[in-house]
């Protein structure tokens, strides 16, 4: 009988030592570096960073709906996931950390919403996401003079037949040749691309190919082709610098987008306001847990040092779970985390009213103790399954910030009905009815 | 002590939060922000001015013939401006406009919801909400279903709903209220503050409910009302210190955590503490209203 609950304690232990360590963030002191760990396993990889939504990271958030009109009804799910792929592509190549892009798909809407955080230039990344620009391939016009092909000027050109829908993606690497280094960028086409390339480098070798979009010239003087090119795959090389060539891939890939996107809603948030977000949230969050505690301790005494030590493991688990899943942190998240504390704090109330009642009524501590959490547990489970009816709608018909509070606030629920119940009860058992056996 | 015994005084109470709340919604509605109504919101902070008059801005969007529905200071060198639908050309020019005449800005947020979303987002708000309330009903019904003779698992269900419908109505006329007189707007955070309310009011309300369950399974030969009235005095203290610990930390963001959230909390807040009353004062009397109804029907 006394063995269990001495058990179940080691096992809390474990477990608060376990979240304390997941939860670290990197401490440098003296030259020893204390760190959380890093997860890299095939199937799990979790780098245990707090990740900060828009509104504490500072970004951009794009709502974009995709015009279809133009599409066949059943291409319209591809069109939407390579348009998907695009951005992707775009905004990767900015070289930003963890974009979000989503799509979504309501009655008759098609649309993609894009979310980055942390970036600093917000203009520069509108402007790529919005682009759907249209990207030719020009080679120089049949009766042009011989000089042409050098003076390189663009009214000697015409339309190619390839356009930006034959090409798959261009990517901007380092040069592999010695002969030429800096940057190149490689092109990869798609079947239809490759069949009418391979017809345009062989009638046009040694010959400029120009590449434009909107019917603006890029990366001029253009290219010469220098091979007859089978499989679709082209690599534009001219010393380029990193910046040049990642330029010139972005530009390429604006042209590639299948279906015109139209904003419908965008927020950028300045990544000043997110700094002072979070250190007002945590100092709300500081203040709110300690008001708790003190509240606690002045009314149960002995039982609510209990219950504030069951609140701090509490904090531990719940952010080791945040990272974990990884839960994005958003203001409105951090708000559903903190009011979890007070429903993880109104499990113990109910407990500890329950047994000082029993007591009053003349139970000795022991039996007071248990008719305490068996009495009020159906309390604590009818009121928290209706909470999480409603998290779980929330979840389901939210977006974004609505999310976020939901599951903090779902996670807080779960992991304070464990905390309230198994820890606190584990504690009480150990420590203070012991005692008195 | 007898609470029951005061019971329409505290239903007059109720009242007279509730009847000015829907008076204002009925007249004023509920200020609708950019997330149901479309617009665009830009915050703009002065970087360069130390102090900056919200008349000064205001001026400067009505020279620029910018359809502002309002233009609010957020701190001394940042305000809140509030437009139509507008698009980034448009804001890059009157950005242009805004540092030559007031030095240095930056964009703090700006936010722009065309109006399909916005559609969209308010017909969704509606459904959670009905959805939740539905949910909440069915398992409380489920929860309650072997409740003693006389109560009946449908009048504690009813009861829940109204204490339940009462806090939202509280919450959506101080808002309403709110919105006429200080220009606060309503979001899709405050759809979230108002199901979490629904939560809260139900966790509450069911905490009385199962102690009313377990006083008639023993002393079932009280009269009802007794019976009530005993159980809500037992659970009286855990209700008060579970709202107290919640307000603190309520109060807590309200008074320390960001800006954004501000309306957000407030509407928790006002919702909580209408959740603790109801629940008292309003769910369990209502049940001795339910009860005495049948008796008399029956006599």
């Amino acid at each position: 009988m006394l063995k269990k609950p001495r058990r179940i304690l080691f096992l809390i232990l474990i477990l608060t030592v376990a979240a304390f360590y997941l939860d670290l963030p990197i401490i440098k002191f003296k030259g020893v570096e204390l760190s959380h760990p890093k997860i890299n396993t095939r199937i799990f990889k979790r780098d245990l960073e707090p990740k900060l939504g828009l509104d504490l990271a500072g970004g951009v958030q794009l709502t974009m709906s995709a015009d279809m009109t133009n599409i066949e009804p059943q291409d319209r799910d591809t069109a939407l996931g390579s348009a998907k792929d695009i951005v992707e592509n775009r905004i990767n190549s900015l070289g930003v950390a963890e974009p979000v892009i989503q799509t979504a798909k309501t009655q008759s809407q098609y649309r993609l919403i894009v979310e980055i955080p942390g970036i600093s230039d917000i203009d520069q990344a509108v402007s790529i996401v919005k682009k759907t620009a249209h990207l030719e391939f020009q080679i120089i016009k049949a009766d042009a003079p011989p000089e042409a092909t050098y003076a390189a000027t663009p009214e000697y050109f015409e339309a190619s037949g390839l356009t930006g829908k034959d090409l798959k993606r261009a990517t901007a690497a380092p040069s592999q040749d010695p002969q030429s280094p800096g940057y190149v960028v490689n092109l990869e086409f798609n079947s239809e691309g490759a069949k009418k390339l391979e017809e345009i480098t062989t009638n046009n070798l040694e010959k400029p190919m120009a590449m434009y979009l909107d019917d603006q010239p890029i990366s001029w003087p253009p290219p010469i082709i220098k091979a007859v090119i089978t499989d679709g795959n082209a690599q534009i090389t001219g010393g380029f610098t990193s910046q040049q060539a990642k330029q010139l891939a972005i530009q390429l890939n604006a042209g590639a987008l299948p279906v015109p996107l139209n904003i419908e809603s965008q927020t950028r948030i300045g990544p000043t306001i997110g700094t002072d977000s979070i250190q007002k949230s945590l100092f709300a969050t500081a203040v709110g847990l300690v008001s708790v505690a003190i509240f606690m301790i002045v009314c149960y005494r002995v039982l609510g040092i209990f219950a504030v030590a069951a609140l701090c493991i509490y904090t531990l688990i719940v952010f080791a779970i945040f990272k974990i899943i990884p839960v994005t942190l958003t203001l409105a998240g951090i708000a559903g985390f903190v009011l979890s504390i007070g429903m993880a704090v109104d499990a113990n109330i109910l407990i500890f009213e329950r047994i000082k009642e029993e007591l009053r009524w003349g139970k000795p501590k022991h039996d007071a103790f248990f008719t305490g959490f068996d009495r009020a547990w159906s309390s604590i489970r009818d009121s928290n399954v209706s909470s999480l009816i409603t998290t779980a709608i929330l979840f389901n018909f939210g977006t974004g910030s609505i999310r976020g509070f939901a599951l903090t606030l779902a996670i807080g629920i779960l992991v304070s009905m464990f905390s309230a119940i198994t820890v606190t009860r584990t504690f009480i058992r150990v420590f203070w009815v012991r005692k008195i056996e | 002590m007898n609470l029951i015994k005061y019971r329409n005084w505290f239903f007059v109470l109720s009242l007279l939060v509730i009847i000015p709340g829907v008076i204002a919604l009925s007249t004023w509605r509920l200020k609708l922000g950019i997330d149901f109504a479309g617009g665009t919101l830009w915050e703009i902070k002065f970087t360069q001015k130390e102090k900056v008059e919200r008349d000064e801005i205001h001026n400067f969007f009505v020279q620029e013939q910018v359809e502002a529905s309002s233009v609010a200071q957020t701190s001394d060198n940042s305000a809140l401006v509030r437009m139509k639908v507008t698009d980034e050309a448009k804001i890059n020019d009157l950005k242009t406009k805004l540092n030559s005449n007031f030095g240095e800005t930056e964009d703090v947020r700006l936010e722009t919801v065309g109006p399909v979303v916005s559609k969209e987002l308010a017909q969704k708000a509606f459904i959670a909400v009905a959805i939740s309330i539905l949910a909440i009903v069915l398992y409380i019904t489920w929860a309650f279903r072997q409740v003693p003779k006389p109560a009946s698992s449908i009048a504690f269900g009813i009861c829940t709903i109204i204490a339940l419908i009462h806090d939202v109505i509280v919450v959506v006329g101080i808002f309403a209220i709110l919105g006429h007189f200080f220009a606060i707007e309503v979001d899709s955070l405050f759809i979230t503050a108002l199901l979490t309310v629904i939560g809260f009011s139900v966790h509450d309300t069911i905490v009385v409910f199962d102690r009313i369950r377990e006083n008639l399974k023993k002393h079932g030969d009280f009269p009802f009302e007794e019976v009530v009235n005993h159980s809500l005095l037992q659970t009286m203290g855990r209700s008060l210190s579970t709202s107290l610990t919640v307000v603190f930390v309520l109060l807590a963001l309200l008074l320390f955590g960001g800006a954004s959230i501000r309306n957000f909390v407030l509407a928790l807040l006002v919702g909580i503490i209408s959740g603790t009353y109801s629940s008292i004062f309003s769910a369990s009397p209502l049940l001795v209203v339910w009860q005495n109804l049948k008796l008399r029907n029956k006599k």
